[in-house]
């Protein structure tokens, strides 16, 4: 803190802290008001902490997006490689592992019948709207929880003993209520959508730093305007964690919803392609299914980059 | 560190009213698992004045955090009554603003934002931006308004936490050790930070801390609490009226003879006092040499 001894901080900053928001850098050189005399002496005496120089600093965070895409790039290529040459070689017979190019002309075929974006458009549409009442229920529940006391002993029990069932128990139970419908499925994977979100926002709620909290109601935040001031702020990023979860949770409920009782749906080509020994089909449903669930939590990804660094 | 006040500058927004603190036998117990309660103040009287800066001293866990926690209606006593301007302390009194002992920032807010947390509620926009961008003048900061809490140095949070209080235009000013956690040197310069803000607008402050020099370099009286014996509860086992005016010689032979009084009610030796070696080196004026050798002697 003593390094620059003599020095003005404010004129020590822009070297100090590389190319990020130079404060006196672009033409805003006024001098710093130091009136009172302890200031000067306190000026000198500390100046800032460089920011940490962690990776994706400036202008190296571009050439890293294109590394990170790269880099992950590589070992698919390369299965999809080992993949071609282990089909032409025969090795094994294409009724265990189809070809690269069978598993593309299923979906051409697919595609060109309509069914293939049909498949897609509605398990997609499953998973947004079954992660959007999950996730929308959990941040309630989880902020009711997380934040009263009476709501913690009320209701954390009885949503700590649902957590506890396993999935697949309420299949029968929601084709009984539901039968096969729309509703059933969506209402599974909301269940799957809800409790990363409730148990992540719940838990964060209650863990934030109970000093920051009395210090903001010291000045005088109470209410709304603490939980939007300070609690809803500290959480965000353990909110955003949960919100991923929940995604990949969802697509996991959707295959299992689709599964057990679907006429359309990438569950639905799934067990109806194994039963007709399509197993092109099955490929093309698991790649797909890889390919939707990484695009929607790459989404999801982005925003969560953000929000860490808006509020972290 | 022997500065002479500059005038102050007439626009700093700072305090431009006080209030007196009154304690009247005010006790404050604690539940705890093994006993019904254990009592950590008993019997805490005393008149703060408007504008006074009053010291509270003492050894770790005699409830000095308490005694300035319940003035400002972060706790409650369990006996006695606190007031403020002579009407009861409510529960976080807008009245009073708290500078604690870690800054206490919120991170994802500017330096900015975290002191016009502190901004009287209701005071209109542009008000509000005006009297932060001066606090932060006053500060020091003007150049940092934009930096996160986690770009800055302790120092400059803890003077981030200063101005959130000062923020408040309070009536009451009441800092928990809020230096401690700083080097010697910083600690030393936000001293006479403090005190030159309380030059340009008295307010009432309410200081806590463990030390000794500090409690002599600020205040204009300081209450030593302990325990008297074995009867469970600290009370003010001594008040002390510093003499003189601010700033103070930090090396005077006076405050040396009050540094010992207040070691010794603090019970500590003064072979090993810790705060003992700093006023040497602060003191260049030899023709008032500080009288720290070992005579027994006190007042």
């Amino acid at each position: 803190m003593t390094r620059h001894d003599t020095i003005d901080p404010a004129t020590v900053a822009p070297s100090d802290r590389g190319d990020v928001a130079a404060p006196a850098g672009n033409g805003r050189s006024r001098a710093p008001a130091v009136r009172l005399p302890a200031l000067r002496a306190l000026a000198a005496a500390d100046a800032p902490v460089p920011p940490p120089a962690g990776p994706g600093s400036g202008s190296r965070i571009a050439d890293q997006t294109w590394l990170r895409v790269l880099g992950g790039a590589v070992v698919p290529l390369g299965l999809l490689v080992a993949w071609q040459i282990i089909s032409t070689s025969g090795m094994v017979p294409t009724s265990r592992l189809p070809s690269p190019e069978m598993v593309w002309n299923a979906a051409v075929d697919l595609a060109g019948r309509g069914l293939l974006s049909e498949y897609v458009a509605i398990s997609t549409q499953r998973v947004l709207t079954g992660f959007a009442f999950g996730a929308g229920i959990g941040l309630a529940l989880g902020a009711i929880v997380g934040l009263s006391r009476l709501g913690d002993i009320l209701l954390a029990p009885t949503l700590g003993a649902i957590r506890a069932v396993p999935s697949l128990a309420w299949v029968p139970l929601l084709i009984l209520w539901f039968k096969i419908g729309e509703e059933s499925k969506i209402i599974l994977i909301s269940i799957g959508a809800f409790f990363p979100v409730y148990t992540v926002v719940s838990g964060a709620l209650r863990h934030v730093d109970r000093e920051l909290i009395e210090a903001s109601r010291a000045f005088g935040l109470h209410g709304m305007s603490l939980f939007t001031t300070v609690q809803l702020p500290a959480v965000i990023p353990s909110v955003i964690s949960g919100l991923r979860l929940a995604l990949a949770q969802a697509w996991l409920f959707l295959v299992a919803a689709e599964l057990i009782a679907a006429s359309a749906g990438l569950g639905f080509l799934l067990s109806d392609s194994g039963n007709n020994g399509r197993i092109d089909r099955v490929f093309l449903a698991i790649i797909l299914l890889a390919l939707l669930g990484k695009l929607t939590d790459s989404i999801l990804g982005l925003f969560e980059r953000w929000a860490i660094r808006r509020w972290a | 560190m022997t500065t002479t006040v500059e005038r102050p500058d007439a626009r700093v927004p700072v305090a431009d009213r006080a209030f007196g603190v009154t304690f009247s036998g005010l006790g404050r117990a604690f539940a705890s698992r093994h006993e019904a309660s254990r009592p950590v103040l008993r019997d805490i009287t005393i008149d703060v004045e408007p504008g006074e800066i009053l010291a509270i001293l003492g050894a770790s866990g005699c409830g000095k955090s308490t005694l300035l926690r319940i003035a400002g209606g972060l706790d409650r006593p369990t006996s006695g009554s606190v007031a403020i301007a002579g009407t009861a302390v409510e529960a976080y009194d807008t009245r009073c603003a708290v500078g604690f002992q870690a800054p206490r920032l919120l991170p994802w807010r500017t330096v900015q934002g975290n002191v016009t947390l502190g901004l009287p509620p209701g005071t209109p926009k542009a008000d509000g931006k005006a009297s932060v961008t001066r606090l932060l003048e006053l500060v020091g900061l003007a150049d940092f308004a934009d930096h996160r809490p986690r770009e800055i140095s302790g120092g400059m949070a803890q003077r981030t936490s200063l101005a959130r209080a000062l923020a408040r235009n309070p009536g009451v000013l009441l800092l928990d050790e809020p230096f401690g956690a700083l080097d010697a040197l910083t600690r030393l310069r936000m001293q006479d930070l403090l005190l030159d803000v309380h030059a340009a607008a008295p307010t009432t402050v309410l200081l806590v801390t463990h030390d000794v020099d500090e409690a002599l370099q600020l205040a204009d009286r300081i209450i030593l609490l302990g325990l008297d014996g074995d009867v469970p509860g600290a009370d003010i086992r001594q008040t002390v009226v510093v003499p003189g005016t601010r700033p103070r010689d930090r090396g005077s032979a006076r405050l040396a003879e009050l540094r010992a009084r207040l070691l010794d009610g603090l019970g500590i030796d003064r072979h090993s006092a810790d705060g003992r070696s700093e006023p040497d080196l602060a003191g260049p004026d030899l023709s008032d040499p500080t009288p720290n050798t070992t005579s027994k002697g006190t007042p």
